[in-house]
């Protein structure tokens, strides 16, 4: 690196205005260009006040989505926060689109608009545009249009079934949101664009095969069931299926057309969500570094100045903070400073291996070729891989990381590894399952439907451990469940080395079948 | 690369929502403003303020596992001097080590805090009350007119005048006849002059004398402001509803009434004064105290000054109707009246006040109400019967019980405002409550 203190100042002092913006926002690009040859969707920048970030949050960060009575409860939560000054906001806040939504908050100084546009504009940007999670399962061109649509379609709705009964299908939905994506088939690429056209298809085809004779038909009679005639009936129904909202979407007996595309835009907002749930630490991570480099190029080029430099490294240093488990502070693990931390260690091990990193890491010591290898890491694993991954003995031991066996059925915890020999992969192993969100969320799957019979819905809770779900929180989510489905819905939570049953919750069919 | 400036779009994206969740959680809202009123001071009884509500009422459930059961790792940071192997003793309380990072989620706190606004606070605060009778007066009282704009007319008092519209007039007439400005007629002098000095071309300044002749002829002509250019500003008057309204406290101030009675007796009035407010632009409020004779005075006087003396009410009543002769036109102002008294009163006085309130008062207020405030200490128990005062066996068998008249008793202060809510209780809402 060399030290050419030949540009002019991009600003002095805090103040600044549009072209104090796009100057830095060239210069930004250059550098990262430059530094790291980032590859990123072009950039849309917009300033917003303390009050739009408080929208914002309440709207899951989103420009514009429908109406629910939840949002409000974050926004009136969010706001009491900030207006009583238990907490700051964000200083910048960005979608995942094309072109990619950068918001800036208007009380920014300009070095810290230096830093989020480094951080937001090229590292988040990057890291959207080339991880293979966001590839694979977010249409970056056609979110915006999708959440118009479905913003659009949900107020079509409430002025036409009524507000409680949007607000009630919304809710159950909202429950269920977790167990509404799809985790493992490689489905072909998302094009929310073409989602409105299909609602008006799926609607059309479903009113041109209508035939009320159908309903006519008197009834086959009862087959005997047998074993094999049970196994038929699930594969027809593709069962089991862990996407529960979109099993009932495509199944639920009684449900009104309008109510499925509901459940359906509940599912793809929480599909679309789902790949920033499993890269925390590593966009993160990446915007953290980019960051990092780009300022650190643009001080050493005289772009900004030593003050602005050393506020940077104030709020830098703050944002990778680590307290230790017995702090006061603590509050897991922080994925800035995980994510950074392990971005420097792989640019260190590319660089200035020692023996160690040559026996852990054969394929990067000593490449040399550090963008190319973060890029590459960047590009194609998520959080859960790339700790499983990268997570080197010297971090494990700069972190003093050490690894407790919570058992519930024991009186004491047990500390069941530390950063030496015999611990390193074990703590590696561990702290990669903490991120893997397939793990960390209950895997509950629908098994069966009886059609014939009671029409009851059984549901399969695979336990990890014996750990069960919250029970009070199981009974309402399953009672919601059985309001969608109109009949009966059962849970069972086995465990699955042994299919021993555990526990069953059990949901009455509603009074009222598919009234709602 | 675009830069968009947001900050001027307008706010308040999220007000839909907050309505909504606002509307879900009513009844947990409401019930914790209620609550929180109790606590409050007179004075800033009608500000928005922090709430708080259990947080099962809003809870969103999702299918989640339970902490405290099974076998669950986690990975920490800053080991200071644990080995493997090492057994530590489990936390209480969800704090330290086995907490960690789930400690977040959830199962924290159980109450939800947020802020209303002053105009959320008095909405859930007086939500389904209302004023009574107020729309017989309302047609009462279209009879108060005042003066609206109303356009420009052709005619009118010279105080009316509006300038800038008949100075527009004028300029655009002016123009139309065109006649000449001053500015050219000085420029065609100037050049006479010039030509008179220097004396040369007389034939094109004879020209010029005949213009300048016909120029000034036709200015005196058509004249600068003429008669048809005036314009004057236009009222007319338009009936005005009755905003404002007087509420007269009266109060017994007689040794018997103790400070707990006075104290119930002032939280009702300031019930009463926040929802006038709500209901008028202008609330004006009269105090009236008396004892063996009846005078007006200010709050601080009202509430605070002992006196001491017998009870004679219709002094109080007498004050009151001449204090709305003397301030009060009744086609004006919305009378509100509520009195406030232990119940005693002289024996030979009764006949006179159920005469003053029957035939004076009611005719011309909205709404009598009359409290009877009782000891705290000596609240009875269920099935005994409390004396009846002299003043209620009056009201009760005197006055006529209709739709204005109420008489309510009160022992403790937090009966006084289930007292106000079902006096003021929106017809319909809930049949019960009617004495």
């Amino acid at each position: 690196m060399t030290v050419t203190a030949t540009h002019p100042l991009l600003f002095s002092g805090t103040d600044w205005d549009f072209n104090t913006i796009r100057r830095i926002y060239d210069a930004v690009e250059k550098v990262s260009g430059a530094v790291l040859g980032l590859d990123t969707y072009p950039n849309q920048i917009e300033v917003i006040t303390a009050e739009q970030m408080l929208d914002a949050y309440a709207s899951t960060g989103m420009p514009l989505l429908y109406k629910h009575w939840s949002f409000g409860k974050q926004f009136a939560h969010h706001e009491m926060i900030y207006r009583k000054g238990m907490g700051g906001l964000a200083y910048e806040l960005v979608i995942n689109s094309n072109p990619c939504i950068n918001y800036i908050m208007e009380e920014n100084t300009a070095t810290m608009q230096t830093l989020v546009i480094a951080h937001a504009a090229f590292g988040h940007n990057h890291f959207f545009k080339n991880n293979y999670l966001f590839r694979q399962w977010t249409d970056a061109e056609g979110i915006l249009d999708y959440l118009a649509f479905a913003k659009g379609y949900i107020a079509a709705c409430e002025e036409r079934h009524g507000l409680a009964a949007v607000e009630r299908i919304l809710d159950i939905a909202h429950s269920l949101m977790n167990q509404a994506v799809h985790r493992y088939p490689r489905r072909s690429r998302l094009d929310l664009k073409a989602e409105k056209k299909r609602e008006a298809e799926r609607h059309a085809h479903q009113e041109q095969v209508y035939n009320d004779l159908w309903r006519t038909v008197p009834g086959t009679p009862k087959t005997f069931r047998t074993e094999a005639a049970a196994d038929r009936r699930r594969a027809l129904l593709k069962l089991p299926e862990e996407n529960i909202l979109y099993f009932l979407e495509k199944t639920a007996p009684l449900l009104q057309p309008w109510q499925r595309e509901v459940l359906r835009i509940v599912r793809q907002i929480a599909q679309y969500f789902y790949p920033q749930s499993q890269t925390k630490v590593m966009n993160e991570g990446c915007a953290t570094y980019s960051h990092y480099r780009i300022m650190t190029r643009l001080h050493e080029q005289g772009s900004i100045s030593d003050g602005a430099f050393l506020e940077f490294l104030q709020s830098h240093a703050n944002v990778v903070m680590q307290p230790t488990f017995d702090s006061p502070r603590y509050s897991g693990l922080n994925p800035y400073a995980i994510g950074f931390a392990m971005m420097q260690d792989i640019a260190r091990i590319c660089e200035t291996p020692d023996d160690e990193d040559r026996e852990w890491f054969p394929d990067i010591a000593g490449q040399g070729d550090v963008s190319g290898v973060l890029k590459h890491v960047w590009a194609n694993y998520r959080d859960e891989s790339f700790l499983a991954q990268f997570l080197s003995p010297r971090l494990i031991r700069e972190w003093r990381l050490f690894h407790i066996e919570d058992d519930a059925g024991q009186p004491a915890l047990t500390v069941g590894a530390i950063h030496d020999e015999r611990g390193y992969r074990r703590i590696r192993q561990a702290l990669a399952r903490q991120y893997d969100i397939a793990w960390q969320q209950a895997d509950i799957q629908v098994v069966d439907v009886d059609l014939d019979g009671d029409r009851q819905l059984t549901l399969q809770h695979d336990t990890v451990n014996h750990t069960l779900l919250h029970d009070k929180d199981a009974e309402l989510v399953l009672q919601n469940l059985a309001e969608l489905w109109g009949y009966r819905v059962v849970l069972r939570e086995v465990d699955p080395a042994t299919g021993k049953l555990l526990k069953e919750h059990v949901a009455k069919a509603p009074q009222k079948p598919g009234l709602l | 690369m675009h830069i968009i400036d947001r900050r001027l779009n307008p706010g308040g994206r999220s007000f839909t929502n907050r309505q909504r969740f606002l509307r879900r959680a009513k009844n947990l809202v409401q019930r914790a403003v209620r609550e929180d009123f109790k606590n409050r001071s007179i004075k800033d009884l009608d500000q928005g303020g922090e709430v708080s509500i259990v947080r099962e009422g809003v809870h969103e459930p999702v299918l989640r596992r339970a902490g405290g059961s099974g076998k669950r790792d986690v990975v920490l940071p800053g080991n200071r001097d644990y080995v493997e192997g090492d057994r530590i003793r489990r936390p209480q309380g969800g704090a330290g080590a086995g907490a960690g990072s789930e400690a977040g989620q959830g199962s924290g706190e159980d109450a939800f805090r947020f802020l209303l606004t002053r105009e959320e606070y008095l909405d859930l605060f007086l939500d389904d009350l209302e004023l009574p009778n107020l729309a017989k007066r309302k047609l009462a009282t279209t009879e108060a007119k005042e003066l609206r704009r109303a356009g420009y007319s052709t005619t009118g008092s010279p105080s009316s005048l509006s300038v800038s519209r008949t100075m527009r007039h004028s300029l655009s007439r002016r123009i139309a006849l065109r006649r000449p400005g001053r500015a050219a007629i000085r420029e065609i002098e100037e050049e006479i002059a010039k030509l008179e000095a220097s004396g040369g071309d007389p034939a094109r300044l004879a020209a010029l004398r005949v213009e300048h002749e016909r120029l000034v002829q036709r200015s005196r002509r058509i004249a600068y402001i003429d008669p048809i250019d005036l314009r004057y500003r236009r009222y007319e008057q338009t009936p005005r509803p009755v905003a404002q309204a007087v509420m007269f406290c009266l109060m017994d101030v007689s040794g018997s009434m103790s400070e707990h009675m006075k104290d119930l007796a002032k939280r009702f009035y300031a019930l009463l004064h926040i929802f006038l407010r709500r209901s008028y632009r202008n609330v004006d409020v009269v105090f009236i105290r008396h004892t063996d004779h009846a005078e007006e005075v200010d709050e601080e006087t009202f509430f605070h000054s002992p006196e001491t003396g017998g009870t004679i009410v219709s002094t109080a009543l007498e004050e009151m109707l001449s204090v709305v002769r003397a301030r009060y036109n009744p086609d004006d102002w919305n009378i509100y009246v509520a009195q406030a008294s232990d119940g005693d009163n002289i024996g030979t006085d009764n006949a006179r006040v159920a005469a003053l309130v029957n035939e004076s008062i009611l005719p011309i207020c909205q709404y009598f109400a009359y409290l009877e405030v009782g000891r705290g200490d000596t609240h009875l128990p269920a099935g005994v019967m409390t004396r009846t005062t002299d003043l209620w066996r009056t009201y009760e068998g005197q006055v006529a019980p209709g739709g204005h008249f109420v008489m309510r008793k009160v022992w403790h202060r937090r009966e006084i405002y289930p007292v106000f809510r079902e006096l003021f209780r929106r017809a319909g809402v809930d049949g019960g409550g009617k004495s």
